[in-house]
């Protein structure tokens, strides 16, 4: 009765009663057990719903954040920083220019690496670095909303890379191995990837609809199904046809089912980032306007109520890990018959399954998010290499960068305490 | 121990819970805190607990300014509260559950269960609370589980008492043993504070009513008023107490249930063979405590359980084995018990919300699409109709007050065919004013043919809205009785005894 005593504050402080259910008390104790399970599962959805659908604010609080301690790592481990710490206290000056030339140096050659590279005279050339931006952007963009619309429904699919990796495999097959005329070959080997996607997806979505089987755990462990699957695949001459050798490499693909390239010869960037752009479209349309997407909200928000509603709590779980696994498989499809289309190789996902999952939750599960996120992301795959390369920083130092964007949205109060942002309130 | 509190004020960002809300309470006092749910009562409380901190205001305790910074100062302090919900531990006897916290130890940390064992014996006693230091309390009646929590309040020498909506679990004969618990600390000089919004419950107890609304205090209330004096108090207009109906209009049975059996599934019978029927035109109200099988019995009808056995018939056609959107899609209304669980999607908008349970065709459907507009449309209208207090259509639902969260679940279900309305707790946790348009609404429903089956643990309702009652026990019908059963008849059914001159109504 007391649960609406209070003008519903988001602070809670630690509060000593139950959150629901006067009712527990005088029912027997089985049913007290299923019932703490069901609060402890509704918690941990409360939290995962907070971390994937918080504020854009907190999201570019998260990268600014992440950027500056990734500077602060730039300048420390640069040797000439180091040098004049020496004699700091002497020639500060010397100091802060060592530091301001080590961080200035990383940037500016990510901007070189990732957009616009001033530094060449030719226009193609000059804006290379951006068409690599959006070539890495376009399958980080897909794989996020392929974890993002899991999200919606409360779904934590961390099989992005069993996904792509089904997916890759299946395409790479018909692309490499399938002789069709041109356009229809492309157009098969696209649809079968996706389709072997959808498949890896759905068993995960099934499992959970039937037998309640926590998709974190299903999803995990198809990676390892799904990696040691194509592993066989590549080693059977009846499946790939592979040329004696010891790697577990295909056959590079027919011209006839490689992605085309969009601006010509001379730029890298092909159909996959079309693509891309195009699933944005439709998964905002799925989820914003259309009732499956309705339903896939419901469910995800309070699969309770919408199962008391009528809506089939377990179909639609199906079906969205369907459409997850078809959306990562297209990111996986964009691999093998795009950037990569040398051949069916196990390494094909190149981590983008579990960048995904970074992408999805700074993306904060909408489409538009994702879009800017994954938009971001490539940029910093593109901008690292070059980094590398000229300035002698390693490049995992991007993915540092990308992890703590993932534990700075994962404390927004750590967040707002630095910013000193007052503490979200009632809306 | 006189407790002050002057000028408190809690805020949450920019909802001010407490508005410079001052009491006294007097040892050997009863103080009923009366108010709405969301009146800020409750925040009030975890202020004086060290739940939170108050941003203005003091506390003082026998002249004593006090500065609680959690729940062990207050306690230290000489202040005990019994939850609504019990901090209890299950599987842990009596004794073990008043040491907790608080736990005496002997050498080497061993626990002194003995110590404890022989103070709840001394409490017990003292007060006759007749509380086995031995037992488990997940075997104790609910009744019994609230004295643990006093005697748990009393071991670490409470002097004042804080009581939150201590009845709303409680039977009425249980509630009435309460009372004289109350009366009894009272008599041994502790002050206490019931907070409560049942008007029937401070009228039988209080010394002194302070009345709080929209977080402030409007007044002091004599314990002598009537009801309706102290409802429109708490409300701030006057409020129509009784609810006005006609006799009923009776058609042909519409819903007939026979041999009803849920098992859940830890494998216990939920509801174990009921049978009744309910006529058009005819409200039948299921009274009985929480937890004797009106949950199940409605989810049955919903087809929200899985292991259900008979039958339940409605105008002619078998619902049970059927899918919970055919059940709906037949013309099943449903006001589930807990809106907050099964009835919203908080997160939705309140448009959103209208249209969770036709989310498969027309009228806001047209190929797989939502149509926007018409749902807007459908919203704007409802909104009126049902005078859901909301911003606009947009609202969160989360961010409504209980009542219009509720006025929401209503409109959805009332805007439909219906062929038979289940209204499960239609006004719990739902402030007077909502309580007096829902019950007109359901009453309305009724009056239009549509058989209604309500399910209330507050006698109150159940007495207001029935036409026949249904009083459950551990899932069987105890039986269907008149509507004019005098009260004492009804609580005494509640406990699973039969008065032998007991007639049921055509079952």
């Amino acid at each position: 009765m007391s649960d609406a005593d209070k003008p519903q504050p988001d602070e809670k402080p630690v509060q000593p009663e139950p959150e629901s259910g006067t009712d527990t008390v005088t029912e027997e104790a089985p049913q007290e057990t299923t019932e703490d399970a069901a609060k402890d599962d509704s918690r941990s959805r409360s939290v995962l719903r907070e971390i994937a659908s918080g504020d854009a604010l907190s999201g570019v609080l998260a990268v600014f954040l992440a950027v500056f301690v990734g500077s602060v790592m730039i300048a420390a481990t640069d040797e000439g920083v180091r040098e004049t710490l020496g004699y700091v206290t002497a020639r500060p000056s010397d100091f802060f220019s060592a530091v301001w030339e080590a961080i200035s140096g990383a940037y500016s050659a990510m901007f070189r690496g990732a957009i616009f590279n001033y530094n060449l005279t030719e226009p193609a050339q000059q804006w290379r670095p951006l068409t690599e931006t959006l070539k890495f952007a376009g399958p980080l963009i897909l794989g996020g909303l392929g974890v993002g619309i899991a999200f919606r429904a409360a779904l934590f699919n961390i099989g992005g890379r069993g996904q792509m990796l089904i997916a890759g495999g299946a395409a790479g097959l018909v692309g490499s191995q399938v002789s069709l005329p041109a356009g229809i070959h492309l157009v098969v080997a696209i649809l079968v990837g996706m389709a072997a996607g959808a498949l890896w997806g759905g068993i995960a979505g099934l499992l959970k609809a039937r037998t309640g089987a926590h998709e974190v755990i299903v999803t995990i462990m198809l990676n390892y199904v799904a990696f040691y699957l194509l592993f066989y695949a590549l080693a059977e001459d009846f499946l790939f046809k592979t040329p004696a050798s010891n790697n577990p490499k295909s056959l590079p693909m027919k011209e006839t089912a490689i992605l085309p390239k969009v601006l010509g010869d001379k730029f890298n960037l092909h159909l996959g980032f079309v693509l891309a752009l195009i699933a944005v479209g439709v998964v905002w349309w799925l989820l914003s306007r259309s009732t499956l997407g309705y339903r896939i909200r419901a469910v995800g928000e309070n699969p309770h109520a919408a199962r008391a509603s009528g809506i089939n709590v377990g179909r639609t779980y199906t079906t969205v890990m369907l459409i997850a696994g078809s959306l990562l498989g297209l990111a996986g499809v964009n691999q093998v018959l795009g950037t990569v289309s040398s051949g069916v190789s196990l390494d094909l996902d190149a981590s983008i399954g579990f960048d995904a999952i970074t992408v999805a939750l700074l993306g904060r599960s909408r489409p538009l998010g994702i879009l800017a996120a994954g938009l971001l992301f490539g940029f910093l795959k593109a901008g690292g290499f070059t980094m590398q390369s000229s300035e002698n920083i390693s490049v995992d130092l991007v993915l540092v960068v990308q992890s703590l964007i993932v534990l700075f949205l994962a404390a927004p109060p750590l967040v707002r305490a630095i910013f000193r942002l007052p503490a979200q309130e009632a809306k | 121990m006189r407790l002050v509190l002057r000028g408190i004020t809690k805020r949450f960002g920019s909802v001010v819970a407490n508005d410079s809300i001052s009491l006294t309470v007097e040892p050997g006092e009863i103080h009923c805190l009366l108010g709405e749910n969301g009146a800020g009562k409750s925040t009030l409380m975890n202020v004086l607990y060290g739940l939170y901190k108050a941003d203005e205001g003091e506390i003082e305790l026998d002249g004593v300014v006090q500065h609680f910074t959690g729940p062990g100062d207050a306690m230290a302090a000489g202040i005990g509260m019994v939850h609504q919900h019990f901090m209890l531990i299950p599987v842990f006897t009596v004794a073990e559950n008043v040491m907790l916290g608080n736990e005496s130890t002997g050498f080497a940390g061993t626990l002194d269960l003995d110590a404890s064992r022989t103070r709840v014996t001394e409490i017990s006693d003292r007060f006759g609370f007749h509380v086995n230091p031995d037992a488990l309390v997940e075997d104790l009646p609910v009744g019994v589980q609230q004295r643990v929590e006093i005697i748990k309040a009393l071991s670490r020498d409470a002097e004042l008492l804080v009581f939150d909506e201590p009845t709303a679990v409680l039977t009425p004969q249980e509630t009435d043993e309460l009372m004289d618990i109350m009366r009894q600390l009272k008599e041994a000089g502790k002050a206490i504070v019931f907070i409560t919004h049942k008007l029937r419950e401070v009228r039988a107890v209080a010394d002194r009513i302070t009345v709080v609304r929209l977080g402030k205090v409007v007044g002091e209330a004599d314990p002598r008023s009537s009801n309706a004096e102290l409802a429109s108090m708490m409300v701030g207009r006057p409020v129509e107490l009784t609810v006005h109906k006609d006799e009923p209009q009776l058609g042909a049975d519409a819903l007939v249930v026979k041999d009803l059996r849920v098992v859940d599934p830890a494998g216990h019978a939920q509801v174990d063979g009921l049978s009744f029927t309910i006529r058009a035109g005819e409200v039948l109200a299921v009274a009985g405590v929480q937890g004797n099988g009106q949950t199940e019995l409605t989810e049955a009808l919903l087809g929200l359980q899985d292991d259900v056995t008979g039958s339940i018939v409605l105008d002619g056609t078998e619902l049970v084995g059927k899918s919970t959107r055919r059940i709906l899609d037949s013309g099943v209304g449903f006001i589930p018990e807990d809106r907050q669980v099964d009835g919203l999607v908080p997160g939705f908008t309140i448009a959103e919300n209208l249209m969770l349970n036709r989310s498969f065709k027309s009228p806001f459907v047209k190929n797989g699409g939502l149509r926007i507009g018409a749902l807007r449309e459908f919203a704007q209208q409802k909104l009126q109709e049902y005078d859901v207090r909301a911003r606009d259509i947009d609202s969160l639902a989360a961010n409504l007050s209980g009542g219009n969260q509720q006025k929401v679940v209503v409109a959805r279900e009332l805007s439909r065919d219906l062929r038979l309305l289940v209204a499960a707790q239609p006004t719990r946790g739902v402030d007077v004013g909502s309580i007096e348009f829902i019950h007109k609404q359901i009453v309305a429903t009724r009056d239009s043919g549509i058989p209604v089956l309500v399910v209330s643990t507050e006698l109150d309702e159940v007495v207001a809205l029935a036409d026949r009652i249904m009083v459950l026990y551990r899932g069987q019908v105890v039986g269907i009785v008149p509507a004019d059963t005098p009260r004492e008849t009804l609580g005494l059914m509640m406990t699973g005894e039969r008065p032998k001159d007991l007639k049921d109504v055509a079952v």
